[in-house]
Parts: structure tokens; sequence; C-alpha cells
């Protein structure tokens, strides 16, 4: 499974990080206390968050995340998405909830 | 090898800057990857909490065949009572802080979880001295 694959099957809207789109997605990690997602996420994987400010992209690229999907419409700041092309983390955006995510992420095999 | 780095203490969401440096260059050295995700991550919450609590600061790391040492200093306001910063939940953050994720209270948990020895220096009025160890293989 690639980054690229799930934003196909899901029709995500990407919107940073377009060069990052070939990486491999190994699982998915939902929150949003960004202490417990450095703790916690397993590297390669595709991360769920509300959070839309510069930080998360620190985060993801600290710990190895493959890819963002800011969930329920949140703001991604324009500083996130610049910075987010720089380190190659391809960020999506999706009104729907983390839960409706992760069903959808399971439906096509990211267990 | 030695690095330094200064730390803006208004900048506070884009904070997170020296610690993507250093696991850039320990990559380039060559370090191990669990070595890297385990100073990465102590850095960070570091790093944050120099940024959220002490208005920034100054940032020194040592790079020997044997070790990596980061030594985090600020003038802050220091820390009253270590033990009870060091538990998991405490948080002296605000609200606003909170609500970007931050000020769980597992900073410090973190930092003395993915570190190999954590030593904290802090004195009410005069800032805080972290330094973060890690033994190479």
């Amino acid at each position: 499974m690639t980054v690229q694959k799930i934003m196909d099957a899901l029709q995500l809207t990407l919107v940073a990080g377009e060069k990052g789109l070939k990486k491999a997605i190994t699982t998915g990690y939902v929150g949003d206390l960004l202490s417990s997602v450095m703790a916690h996420a397993q590297e390669g994987c595709v991360w769920l968050t509300i959070q839309g400010h510069l930080n998360i992209v620190a985060v993801a690229s600290l710990v190895n995340i493959s890819c963002i999907i800011v969930i329920q419409g949140a703001t991604i700041q324009p500083d996130t998405i610049e910075k987010a092309n720089e380190e190659h983390i391809p960020i999506f955006s999706t009104e729907y909830s983390a839960y409706e995510m992760v069903k959808k992420l399971v439906d096509i095999g990211v267990y | 090898m030695n690095l330094h780095y200064h730390v803006d203490g208004d900048a506070f969401i884009a904070a997170g800057e020296a610690s993507s440096q250093v696991k850039k260059v320990l990559k380039q050295l060559g370090i191990a990857p669990h070595t890297i995700r385990k100073i990465a991550i102590s850095m960070y919450e570091a790093e944050m909490n120099m940024v959220l609590h002490a208005n920034g600061g100054d940032i020194h790391v040592e790079i020997t065949p044997h070790k990596i040492c980061i030594t985090l200093k600020d003038e802050g306001p220091g820390i009253p009572d270590l033990e009870l910063a060091m538990q998991e939940g405490y948080s002296t953050a605000s609200q606003e802080i909170r609500e970007l994720g931050f000020g769980a209270g597992m900073g410090l948990p973190n930092m003395k979880k993915y570190s190999d020895e954590l030593s904290i220096r802090s004195e009410v009025g005069k800032g805080t001295e972290v330094e973060i160890i890690a033994w190479l293989p």
C-alpha cells in the first residue's frame, strides 16, 4: 500500500507534499495530542488528526509518518502546507470524522 | 561534532526546527534509525518545553563515537517542583496551548522514556538546563 493508492481509492484531496506520494503505508494512527503521537505512531503510518498547524509536519517528519489526513475539514495553515511541501509529507483534507476515515482505510486494507 | 541552535520563544508554532535539523544530521552520519527516533522524540519534547514555557533558549549538541549529548539551556521561570512536573498528566500549559495538542503532561515523561540518561537542573526565576544523553553501541 502506498500514499498514492490511498489517495486514489478514497478520493482524498491532496493539499501538500505531492513529492511524498510514493511512500509506503504500514498502518494507521489517530491522535491530536502531539506528545502521544510522537510516542505511539509507528513509522510509515497514515496519521489522522484535527490539528492543522505547522507542528504536525515537524512531528510527522521526526518519527517518519508517511502522510497526514486532517479530518472534519479542519483548517490547514498556509505555513503547514509550505513546510509539508519542503519535507515531502503529503497532507490530505477530508470532511469525514476520524472514525469514518478509519473504517474506509480498513476497507481498503490499511490495518 | 558540535552543533548549536538558538530557539526563539515567540514563534512557538514554528518550533521543532532544531530537532528536525539534528535528525537530518544523525541520518547523514548513519546513526541507527532506532537511536534517531529516541533522540528525535526526546529532543523535540525538550525543545517544545523551552519554547512553550521558557521563551526559548539555546541548544548544544555534541556527537562523539560513543554518545550523543544534547544540552538545552533557558532563562525561563524554572520548575518549582520537578518531581510533580515529571508525573504523567501534570501540566501548567494554558488552554490555548492545549488546544494545539500540547500540554498533555507527557513531555517530561517522554523525555525520560526516550533518553538513556536525563538530567534536569532548574532554579525558580533563573532557568532550566536539560541534558539528554543517548549512548551509541
